[in-house]
């Protein structure tokens, strides 16, 4: 694995504190990616909306994930477009389940700016986009 | 004795949590001995996937559904592995703190396992 990334010309996204970030958006991969296959799968029309953001949030870390692995320039910009994306969707549907707790009859992985899950959906793209923006001058 | 289980696997996640949080506060990557302490947690992890496993076997159901419960086991037993992997590649301070992070998310893990068990 280190061999193929030294190879690579682009830089690694995943020295240091990347490492840390690849692995707390792996966590969320798995936790959005399971849970909303399972509440589609089983009861989706109990809350339509909410499984579906919450599929939506894990493809979004999922790419994320792939973009912080693969390193290199167009990675980077890629990965901080999405982070950013990641981090309106947070505050979006953060505000949105507060103002409108109707809509939601059940959470999503970004209800209430993801305190379900202790605040990481939140913290992670802040984190993310500060670490890739010194990835550059690094 | 699924529920001593839960208890017990979680503490020793937040201990190896604050084992691995101190030696990247001394600025050190895992060692040998990190190494043995995410192998016990990692064990006791998987002890608990085949006890909870074998109490389904026998007919238990858990409070808030089957497939829950056996995802959230199989996720319970990866977690730490996984971190530890990642803190062989990455021998800085930032290993340590991922390893941290993993025993962090496993003790969450096992209050949900708690209450989706029913305990």
């Amino acid at each position: 694995m280190v061999a193929t990334q030294e190879k690579r010309t682009g830089q690694r996204l995943i020295g240091g504190p990347g490492i840390l970030l690849v692995w707390l958006y792996g966590v969320m991969v798995v936790g959005a990616v399971s849970r909303s296959v399972y509440q589609i799968a089983t009861e989706f029309d109990r809350a339509p909306l909410a499984y579906s953001l919450s599929a939506l949030a894990g493809v979004v870390y999922g790419f994320i994930t792939y973009t912080l692995v693969r390193g290199g320039e167009r990675a980077r910009r890629a990965a901080r477009v999405c982070c950013a994306a990641e981090l309106v969707g947070v505050l979006t549907v953060g505000t949105w389940t507060l103002v409108e707790p109707s809509a939601f009859p059940d959470a999503t992985v970004w209800s209430d700016y993801g305190m379900g899950y202790l605040f990481i959906p939140v913290l992670l793209p802040l984190s993310a986009l500060y670490w890739l923006r010194r990835a550059r001058t690094a | 004795m699924l529920d001593v289980l839960t208890l017990v696997t979680g503490v020793a996640a937040l201990l190896l949590a604050a084992w691995c949080g101190w030696a990247a506060y001394r600025d050190q990557p895992t060692k040998d001995w990190h190494f043995i302490g995410i192998a016990v947690v990692s064990a006791l992890a998987l002890i608990q996937l085949v006890v909870g496993v074998v109490q389904l076997a026998r007919g238990e159901e858990p409070d808030q559904g089957t497939t829950i419960f056996v995802a959230y086991l199989l996720g319970a037993f990866a977690c730490v592995p996984a971190a530890g992997f990642m803190s062989l590649a990455e021998r800085t301070r930032w290993g340590s703190v991922t390893v941290a992070a993993g025993g962090v998310v496993l003790a969450v893990l096992e209050v949900r396992l708690y209450d989706i068990w029913g305990g």
